[in-house]
């Protein structure tokens, strides 16, 4: 970084003015979150001036059933639409990549809408539909959630057959006739050639579809009910109302969740992956 | 390395083992409930609880209503203008990681991505906190302020009088402050993959035979990442209609955008077919801009 050789002319990024961007950018990005973190440890319930450290605010947070009850939600209903979205995105992609077949064409732009239609849309359309098939609202818990897991599925799978579909495509397809022309069924050279060679892209999938559902404020909006509050439509409604430290405790929880998340995802593809991805 | 597509025809049975599930899924849970809202845009409320699907056209008469229609305009203007500024933000920041040493790469990347992966409830609540009365934006106005008030009384003037603290949110501009904070990581990524892709020969040929930075990046650098540009564009602009959170919890009275016009219509209003109706001019709108954009690329393609 600090060597001391001339910068050669397309070396931008030693220019001073290009770092300083570059550092008032990432300021821009990151003070608001590392103010949140560090304040959430502060003992004083006005947030500006440094009272002393404190975890009350965490125990607070950790006590207030509502919220962990939100919380526990979210991450069900994060976990429900991973595995579906997962499921259903990876045949899309197969099925995609594989066949050739009537209206394809069709099929393929239908499946990039729920990616392009915007969310408030795609929230009033959940909410006119389970009212409208009288989609039954008291089951017990989790089946209660299954509304809202629905709706994230479906904003969900067209994300993961979309990072599938793109690791499909280096994949040798002698590979797998080589498996079938050696006995194996449709189903064995599926998962014994096809799969493995998808996997990273699955990893990659699944926690994009966890990430964006957990993520979800819009349409989980406006498929709730009043018994199932996810962790930031209840966030919402703090912030609306009364804000307390409570929240800034909560949303350091699950911004250290997410980076814990972006780190294992780092540690299957490699921090190369990340350049090498885009 | 892929091999011919297969035909459907004559694979039966593994086509209905792969296409049945996500077929289902997309007619039932997205065809389905978008159909349903199409036909009630044409509907008129007949009761607490009932839409009558008359094939009125009421709905979208009403929504050309200067009312609405200004609305509308101005949503497009504020995501016009969150775009521009991501585009200006984001442009540096993306040459910045195209040209920084190999192992800085991934981890600019990875700053610009985070942010991109934290929940947008938490970023817009933490922008908040930063820009209320008391947040620390306030305080590093009020400094600047002093500041030049002292400086104002080393020059022999008047000092200003004392600072108040300034109204940052519930405006037009907390909204758009708001905006290109959620969305810059739509427009940095794009771009970056255009320019990684860039030949960067060509740059170093147009410094080489006398032109400027400014002008190779004028005529050299921004024209090769036009499809950079053009999708960094769509992919901001597009959610940036469609916010609602940032004008709802960032905005005052008056910084509805048409999404917060949307969800009056259901919540509050109760007017459902409007609300509808309202939604799919979203979604044309929508289809005109990607209409637009994919226009362009076939223009940009014909020549070659």
């Amino acid at each position: 970084m600090f060597n001391r050789t001339a910068i050669a002319p397309l070396e931008y990024t030693r220019k001073l003015w290009m770092r300083s961007w570059v550092g008032l950018t990432m300021l821009f990005l990151y003070a608001p979150l590392i103010v949140l973190m560090i304040f959430s440890f502060n003992d004083s319930k006005r947030n500006v001036v440094w009272k002393g450290f404190t975890l009350k605010y965490y125990e607070k947070a950790l006590n207030n059933d509502s919220l962990v009850e939100a919380m526990a939600n979210s991450l069900t209903i994060a976990f429900f639409a991973t595995i579906i979205s997962l499921v259903i995105g990876t045949l899309a992609a197969v099925m995609l990549w594989r066949f050739r077949f009537p209206l394809k064409g069709l099929v393929e732009g239908t499946m990039s809408l729920p990616i392009i239609v915007p969310e408030i849309c795609l929230g009033v359309a959940f909410l006119i539909f389970f009212a409208k098939i009288d989609w039954p609202t008291d089951l017990p818990w989790p089946l209660n959630l299954s509304a809202i897991i629905i709706a994230h599925i479906t904003f969900c799978f067209p994300f993961v057959a979309m990072v599938v579909r793109a690791r499909l495509a280096s994949f040798n397809k002698e590979e797998e006739e080589a498996a079938k022309d050696l006995g194996a069924t449709e189903w064995q050279a599926f998962r014994d050639v096809l799969l493995p060679h998808i996997k990273p892209s699955l990893v990659a999938g699944a926690l994009l579809a966890f990430t964006l559902s957990l993520d979800d404020f819009v349409i989980t909006f406006f498929t709730s009910g009043p018994d199932t509050i996810t962790f930031p439509v209840k966030v919402y409604s703090m912030v609306r109302f009364s804000v307390t430290p409570e929240v800034n405790a909560a949303s350091t929880i699950l911004i250290i969740l997410t980076v814990a998340l972006t780190f294992i995802a780092l540690k299957y593809q490699g921090v190369k992956g990340i350049s090498d991805a885009h | 390395m892929s091999g011919p597509l297969q035909d459907w025809k004559s694979q039966r049975k593994p086509f209905a083992a792969v296409a049945s599930a996500p077929v289902f899924w997309l007619a039932l849970f997205f065809i389905a409930p978008m159909a349903i809202v199409w036909l009630y845009s044409f509907g008129q409320n007949a009761g607490p609880a009932d839409i009558d699907i008359s094939g009125t056209l009421d709905n979208y008469k009403r929504a050309t209503e200067w009312l609405y229609l200004s609305i509308f305009l101005k949503s497009l203007a504020v995501a016009a203008l969150t775009t521009g500024i991501c585009l200006i933000i984001g442009f540096p920041v993306a040459m910045a990681i195209t040209f920084a040493a190999p192992k800085w790469r991934p981890w600019l990347l990875l700053g610009i991505m985070l942010p991109f992966w934290t929940n947008l409830l938490i970023r817009t609540y933490a922008l908040m906190a930063l820009m209320g009365t008391n947040g620390y934006m306030n305080k590093g106005l009020g400094g600047l302020w002093e500041g030049a008030s002292w400086l104002r009384t080393l020059v022999g003037m008047q000092p200003l009088e004392a600072w108040t603290p300034v109204q940052l949110l519930y405006n037009n501009f907390a909204v758009v402050l708001g905006l290109v904070y959620v969305h810059l990581p739509f427009m940095v990524l794009p771009l970056y993959s255009a320019l990684d892709r860039l030949d960067k020969s060509l740059i170093e040929a147009s410094l080489d035979l006398g032109a400027g930075h400014f002008k190779t990046f004028m005529q050299v650098v921004v024209p090769l990442a036009a499809p950079g540009i053009v999708a960094g564009v769509m992919i901001t602009l597009i959610p940036a209609l469609g916010a609602y959170l940032t004008p709802d919890l960032m905005g005052g009275t008056d910084s509805q955008m048409i999404a917060n016009v949307i969800e009056r219509q259901f919540k509050r209003a109760n007017d459902w077919p409007f609300g509808a109706a309202l939604s799919f001019l979203l979604i044309y709108a929508m289809f005109i801009l990607i209409a637009l954009q994919s226009m362009r690329s076939n223009k940009v393609k014909e020549p070659r």
